[in-house]
């Protein structure tokens, strides 16, 4: 009787923690990636992913003319900085944030609209605790009103 | 020595268990990548890169959101026309699923476009109707009282008011994917995309298309229609979403008609105001008869959708 209320104790654990893990991220992204957005106004679409160490994602999104933009990608304090690029629909890298000592955000405008992608990473770093299994990534937009 | 023994195996059960479902739980439409071309023009791609997005975890189709296409069709110099919005007093008609869903994302875009042209009465009454539609899916806490109160004592501050619309489509979005209804989010998101088209198609009305911003800002959507057929594609075993991409897909006879050639991007940092600015060209090639075409398909859709 004991051995089956704690594996019911278990299972109903075991339920709620994508939940609660999901519920985490959603208030990690509000918090901390969302406030990297200003003064930009986000957008109000939410994208965000529980990644490990060397896991990535991708995002598709078309970009307008003459709108300015800002792009905040962050990830939980457990994982290390977020490497994030932009390519084009050519598969130019136009920006990547390795080389800007993983800067969060960037902003820029656009002359024409295009599709772009933006592709993050969780690079695998030397050194790292054994005890980091995954963190949340947001991927965050936001514009300028004009 | 035996107990030890009796809880390891099941701690690493539940350890690997554990992982399986949160990964589970987080990445409901993790799709790996075939590397195909995403773009109008396509170069050979270096191999790193190809291995990059062979490995991807999880992809995300991102739309304009409510707020940004009101943005965008603002920006593009429409007038603000209450006469094109869906009438709040359509929402108690909405009963189903499917219904709820596409008007949450229509009220949410009214609401978008009412508050970006500083309409505070209009937008209370369109966050009470965008209110309803999220409470009839369930959705908790994404727009309870405390927001229609929030607006109402901020309808003077564009900033907060920004910030409100903002977080409801943050929350109402983030709530579904969390409560394993992706299909249902995403239907949401094609109701505000349509919703945002069929105010600016209708703005345009009679007027010439050359030259026109809100022309332009129409024929651009071409380039997020591809997002929405994979956005929808993702989530093709819900029967609301079956239903949704039958309707959706007759557009894409249309947008096949519509030519957009851009020049390949150069990326320009601008030190000083640290913008990049992307500079590149682009031409659309669009008929009267095309975007009348689009316009009424535009216009049946959405008549389907507030029905």
């Amino acid at each position: 009787m004991k051995r089956i209320f704690h594996v019911t104790i278990v299972i109903a654990a075991l339920a709620i923690i994508p939940l609660s893990v999901n519920a985490q991220c959603k208030s990690f992204a509000k918090k901390i990636c969302k406030v990297e957005l200003a003064p930009y106004i986000h957008d109000g679409n939410y994208h965000a992913a529980i990644l490990t160490v060397g896991e990535e994602a991708e995002l598709y999104k078309t970009f307008y003319s003459e709108t300015d933009y800002r792009i905040s990608v962050c990830g939980s304090d457990d994982l290390p900085d977020i490497e994030f690029r932009v390519i084009d629909s050519d598969r130019n890298v136009l920006y990547t944030n390795k080389s800007k000592d993983y800067s969060r955000i960037w902003d820029f405008r656009l002359e024409a609209s295009q599709q772009l992608k933006i592709f993050v990473k969780v690079p695998t770093t030397e050194g790292l605790p054994e005890d980091i299994l995954n963190g949340c990534v947001a991927i965050m937009f936001g514009f300028k009103e004009k | 020595m035996g107990k030890k023994i009796f809880l390891s195996i099941p701690v690493k059960l539940i350890a690997i268990f554990l992982a399986a479902i949160i990964f589970s739980g987080c990445a409901t439409d993790r799709k790996r990548s075939s590397g195909e071309d995403f773009g109008l023009d396509s170069t050979e791609i270096s191999e790193d890169l190809l291995e990059d997005i062979g490995t991807a975890k999880q992809i995300f189709y991102s739309l304009p959101s409510p707020l940004e296409t009101a943005m965008l069709l603002k920006s593009a110099g429409a007038t603000y026309n209450e006469e094109l919005l869906n009438p709040v007093s359509n929402a108690s008609n909405y009963t189903t699923n499917r219904t709820m869903a596409l008007n949450l994302g229509i009220y949410t875009t009214d609401l978008s476009f009412a508050s970006l042209f500083d309409q505070t009465q209009t937008s209370i009454e369109y966050m009470n109707a965008a209110k309803q539609m999220a409470d009839g899916l369930g959705i908790l806490d994404a727009i309870d009282n405390n927001t229609i109160e929030r607006l109402e004592e901020n309808i003077n501050n564009r900033d907060v008011i920004m910030d409100i619309i903002s977080e409801t489509i943050m929350s109402s979005s983030s709530f579904l994917t969390e409560d394993e209804r992706p299909a249902l989010a995403s239907i949401v998101l094609v109701g505000g995309w349509i919703e945002g088209l069929y105010i600016a198609t209708n703005l345009v009305g009679d007027a010439p298309i050359e030259n026109n911003k809100l022309v332009e800002r129409i024929v651009d959507q071409k380039l997020s229609f591809e997002w929405v057929i994979k956005l929808l594609e993702d989530n093709k075993d819900h029967p609301d979403v079956i239903a949704l991409m039958g309707d959706i897909n007759d557009l894409k006879v249309t947008f096949d008609k519509i030519i957009i050639k851009t020049s390949k991007i150069q990326a320009v940092p601008d030190e000083e105001s640290n913008v990049t600015i992307l500079k590149s060209e682009s031409t659309i090639d669009i008929t009267l008869e095309i975007f009348r075409e689009l316009t009424n398909k535009i216009q049946a859709l959405r008549q389907n959708f507030i029905s």
